[in-house]
């Protein structure tokens, strides 16, 4: 089966200093779930951005489902954003918006300038929406301003946002780095959820190893924007940790199980 | 060092504050401004204003011309601060960090806002006398120009505080650029925008009364015609008028202000 993912040899240069991604490569299969850790500054949310053309790579080349990304024109780029959805650390919501509002955005992908400048939404969608709300457990919400929601519920909104696109992949940012423990874990159920049931594939920066070693199917290392891990978390080692985040045995909070020990 | 450091704060504020004093008592003595003779005249013309500048019933009967004058004003601080809005609003929105189609659009929507806004209402009046004349379009273009300006300043402020998050987010799920200026733009920064177009009315109805007389129209001219021919009383009258409607328009965009925000 072919990859729905492929990076190869990807470069972002921002500035003459600033090298974020230093030729990274990889594939992500349908239906995986796969998780990407590494320091700050590694290039990680460079790294999504480039996916889907939020942020121009500068070298390399990224196909998706097929497609070249960095050889579709403005429109197809449109349509293939559709199929990629993307939650942020910051849920990056429209604030003074409700819900329901927020959660329609994610159409706008399939509407033409008029129809969804003016919000107009056919009542399949508005159902629609309705459904991926319940799903995500907000349906007391669906009228309320996304000001008014606690983090954990904005979070859920931003899923829902993205699963209305109906997307074949989902790329997100740090999903639960500003959450409570509690809230961190319904997101990742959630998007567990998503790809086991839906079988939507998840690509997730994380900063939480423990987190990302237990939900992933693969983990991927990203260190001064190159790749130095990648593989299924049951055979990462300790050291191998240590090395991606450069710090000492015993500075990071880690509980790995006894077999990971090397 | 810290000693040093906060040592150092303090002298920087007895010089400011010494500078201060003295420029002012310079400033006093070249224009010959003396304080007790300055509250002497101000007791003076109080009594005056108290003596003779009141409307009486004689002057009430001006008080239709009156209000088809104040009416005019009023008119024309609306209109010339609603259409500038929308010229503001089309300016602001390329001058944004956040909406800029490219960053030389940007940059020359930024610079001919402030240009038009560093000049101040009545040197575009002055300016624009020349070319219109006498006329309610010279007070019209003038208001329109610095609204403009001031507008497109505040209008990319608004916007700008929207961020780049929504923008991002609209863009990542295949929006286009009407999407994102409608969808998520406008709706984080309309109330702000709304806020900053009542209080150009309120000002420019100010400075449009002001303007008046020197463009010879509207509310303006008539206190200057009064005040000239030596009608106090229906002078005073005008300017009762137009306290009542300030107060009043101050009063409706407040009450407008807290029904959106
Ligand atoms: N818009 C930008 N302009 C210039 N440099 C940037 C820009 N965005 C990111 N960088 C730089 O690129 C490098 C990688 O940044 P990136 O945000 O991808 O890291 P990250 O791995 O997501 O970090 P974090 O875990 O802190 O989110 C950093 O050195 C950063 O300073
Ligand atoms: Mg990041």
């Amino acid at each position: 089966m072919n990859p729905l993912l492929t990076i190869n040899s990807l470069k972002k240069q921002y500035d003459e200093e600033t090298v974020a991604l230093n030729g990274v490569s990889f594939s992500v299969h349908e239906g995986e779930f796969v998780s990407i850790i590494g320091p700050s500054g590694a290039g990680k949310s460079t790294l999504l951005r480039c996916i889907n053309r939020i942020i121009d790579a500068t070298e390399g080349e990224i196909l998706f489902d097929g497609l070249n990304v960095g050889n579709q024109n403005k429109g197809q780029l449109r349509k293939l954003r559709t199929k990629i959805g993307m939650i942020f650390q910051h849920y990056n919501l429209v604030n003074r918006l409700s819900v329901i509002e927020n959660v329609l955005h994610g159409r706008l992908g399939y509407k033409n300038t008029f129809n969804g400048s003016l919000g107009l939404f056919t009542a399949q969608e508005k159902k629609q929406a309705f459904q991926i709300i319940e799903i995500l457990g907000l349906e007391k919400q669906a009228y309320k301003r996304c000001d008014q929601l606690s983090g954990g519920q904005k979070q859920r909104v931003g899923i829902a946002r993205a699963l209305i696109q109906e997307p074949r992949m989902m790329l997100c940012d740090e999903p639960i780095a500003s959450l409570d423990p509690n809230a961190s874990k319904i997101i990742m159920d959630h998007l567990k959820n998503i790809t086991t049931q839906m079988g939507i594939t998840c690509l997730v920066n994380l900063h939480q190893v423990n987190v990302a070693l237990k939900y992933s199917d693969r983990i991927i290392g990203i260190k001064h924007g190159l790749k130095v891990y990648d593989g299924p978390p049951k055979s990462i080692t300790k050291n191998q940790i240590y090395d991606i985040y450069e710090s000492e045995a015993g500075e990071l909070i880690l509980e790995l199980k006894d077999q990971n020990e090397a | 060092m810290k000693l040093d450091y906060f040592s150092k704060k303090r002298w920087t504020g007895v010089i400011f504050l010494a500078v201060f004093i003295v420029l002012s008592i310079w400033v006093a003595s070249y224009t010959r401004f003396d304080l007790s003779r300055g509250l002497g005249s101000f007791v003076k013309a109080f009594n005056w204003t108290i003596s003779s500048f009141y409307p009486d019933s004689a002057s009430l009967v001006r008080l239709p011309a009156i209000l088809i004058k104040l009416r005019e004003t009023i008119f024309m601080a609306i209109a010339s601060t609603t259409i500038a809005s929308v010229f503001a609003l089309f300016f602001a929105l390329s001058g944004s960090k956040v909406t800029q189609v490219n960053s030389f659009l940007s940059i020359v929507s930024r610079g001919i806002a402030s240009f038009s806004r560093n000049i101040p209402v009545v040197a575009w009046a002055m300016i624009l006398l020349f070319s219109f004349g006498q006329s309610s379009l010279t007070g019209f273009l003038a208001l329109f120009v610095a609204t403009f300006g001031f507008l497109t300043r505040a209008f990319i402020e608004s916007i700008d505080e929207v961020g780049h998050e929504p923008v991002e987010a609209l863009k990542a799920s295949g929006g286009n650029y009407f999407h994102i200026v409608f969808q998520a733009v406008l709706p984080m920064s309309l109330s702000q925008i709304i806020s900053w177009i009542l209080y150009m009315i309120e000002t420019n109805i100010r400075s449009a009364t002001l303007l008046g007389i020197l463009t010879g129209t509207g509310i303006g001219f008539l206190f200057d015609l009064y005040y000239k021919t030596f009608n106090y009383h229906a002078a005073s009258l005008v300017v009762v008028v137009i306290v009542i409607a300030v107060f009043f328009i101050e009063f409706l965009s407040n009450y407008i202000r807290r029904l959106i925000l």
